[in-house]
């Protein structure tokens, strides 16, 4: 019998501001924190949130994990002391590169003064897992901790990979999320190189005149606890953890296979993880990237996971119109973005998205925000689709408060 | 190259060291590197700078036994003379 996981704790970093209330209230409201065809956390102030050491130490990917998972341990009231013995409590981050900044600047090193001046900070820096190493020792979290690398669905794998920790008792508690940081003149470069980027700088996910991704940075963390244990030391609920899925194209290097069958695949494995079926969900936060090729596979997921019918009813929008897409962090932040969707029950809009696709036909929640209407009455359940370059696919289904 | 003195090895070893975050007013001769939180990487970065700025080579080995502030500006002073 697998055990429940609720939300106790969100936090993020993101191109709308330090904070997951920022996040949600500014993109309902119409916001875009894309500046001049980039979304960067410009009201992110590191020495703000951070030791001089900790600044040294962290290169800009981890320091963004640790200032949004200072916020979700906050929310939980595991500021004072951890509610779980430590050796219970996990912590998995998901990233799609890692310390990118560090790499080149080190490189530079390399190459003006010579391999003997490399910084011994280097490689502690730079390595994927940096993140959730530096949360872990920020906070003494001893149970299983590792970090998750999949590209734009690191975020989301490590959100699902914690569900499983809690549900067959790995962990009690497990702190979870994404970060990226590769707004960097390479990071930028490469992606322009394989054409991904939108040349006009404009996340129009689902529009027809979408013509490629915007980069974005940022870091989405969460505190999933076991719902029993939460409930007894009365914490507040945000919201449940009730499904994950995940598969794999096996297609092509970056591009989706274009009949969703994978895809959908990983919507209907979660469904069933959650023990739920689309007609129990009120709203789709998509992945929709503003690319041609992901967002017309992810309209035929859609379909083919929930039914043509079902999937025509359901709202569906994308938190990358408001900032952009986080590569690894995109799937944490858009899981806190629809946390916070359900448990306002307030539904943000597709920015940007004006010109109707023919061949896309869902219901893209254009123009303005409007209240998410539970399917069933009761308490609204979501589900958040992530996908990658490397073919991977995830979905998370989350359940929000009852009212 | 003119010897160096004490005080300029000094003045830079402290700068050096609050650039890796303990404030530069609490660092003295006696301060300890474990009151300090400076550890192994901070003073292979160290070693670094006093190798660039004194050609004085510092090993693993040799830091292993450096326990103060004053212990290392000493070394570095009666290795560059």
């Amino acid at each position: 019998m697998k055990r429940r996981v609720v939300i106790t704790g969100v936090g993020c970093v993101t191109p709308l501001g330090v904070g997951a209330k920022s996040l949600h209230e500014r993109w309902a409201a119409g916001t875009c924190g894309i500046v001049d065809g980039v979304g960067s956390c410009t009201d992110f102030e590191p020495s703000e949130h951070l030791s001089v050491k900790e600044i040294r130490r962290f290169d800009r990917f981890s320091q963004l994990a640790v200032v949004a998972a200072h916020e979700a341990i906050g929310q939980a009231g595991w500021d004072a002391e951890r509610p779980y013995d430590p050796m219970r409590v996990g912590c998995v981050i998901g990233t799609g590169i890692g310390g990118i900044q560090t790499i080149v600047d080190q490189l530079d090193v390399m190459r003006e003064r010579g391999p003997k001046m490399l910084s011994p900070l280097g490689i502690p820096m730079q390595m994927p897992n940096a993140a959730a190493a530096a949360v872990s020792m920020k906070y003494g979290l001893r149970g299983q901790m590792y970090g998750v690398v999949s590209a734009c669905s690191g975020g989301a794998h490590a959100i699902g990979s914690a569900l499983r920790m809690i549900q067959y008792e790995d962990a009690d508690a497990v702190v979870a999320g994404g970060t990226e940081a590769a707004i960097t003149a390479f990071g930028v470069a490469s992606f322009v190189s394989m054409q991904a980027l939108s040349p006009t700088g404009i996340s129009r996910p689902f529009d027809a005149r979408r013509d490629g991704f915007v980069m974005g940075e940022g870091a989405g963390v969460l505190v999933l606890e076991e719902a029993s244990a939460a409930e007894a030391r009365g914490a507040t609920i945000l919201g449940e953890v009730a499904g994950y899925g995940s598969t794999a194209d096996a297609f092509h290097l970056t591009a989706p296979d274009p009949s969703g069958e994978p895809a959908a695949r990983a919507i209907e494995l979660a469904l069933r993880d959650a023990g739920l079926t689309p007609a129990d969900i009120s709203y789709v936060n998509a992945h929709g990237t503003s690319t041609q090729l992901n967002d017309a596979a992810e309209t035929a997921a859609l379909k083919r996971a929930l039914g043509e019918e079902r999937a025509k009813k359901v709202p569906v929008s994308s938190t990358k119109s408001a900032v952009g897409h986080l590569l690894g962090a995109a799937g944490a932040v858009e899981v806190v973005a629809t946390v916070e969707t359900l448990a306002t029950r307030v539904i943000p809009p597709t920015l940007g998205y004006e010109v109707p696709d023919p061949e896309l036909d869902l219901d893209y929640v254009p123009g303005e925000a409007r209240p998410l209407l539970p399917a069933n009455g009761g308490a609204p359940v979501a589900i958040s689709n992530s996908f990658a370059f490397g073919g991977h696919n995830v979905t998370l289904v989350l359940r929000g408060p009852e009212s | 190259m003119p010897a160096v003195t004490t005080e300029q090895v000094e003045a830079r070893v402290v700068e050096t060291l609050a650039s890796f975050g303990p404030d530069a007013d609490e660092i003295t001769r006696e301060s300890t590197f474990e009151e300090l939180d400076i550890d192994s990487l901070d003073l292979v970065e160290l070693a670094q700078v006093v190798e660039d700025e004194y050609g004085v080579v510092l090993k693993g080995e040799d830091m292993k036994e450096l326990k103060t502030v004053g212990d290392a500006v000493d070394m570095i002073v009666s290795r560059a003379e």
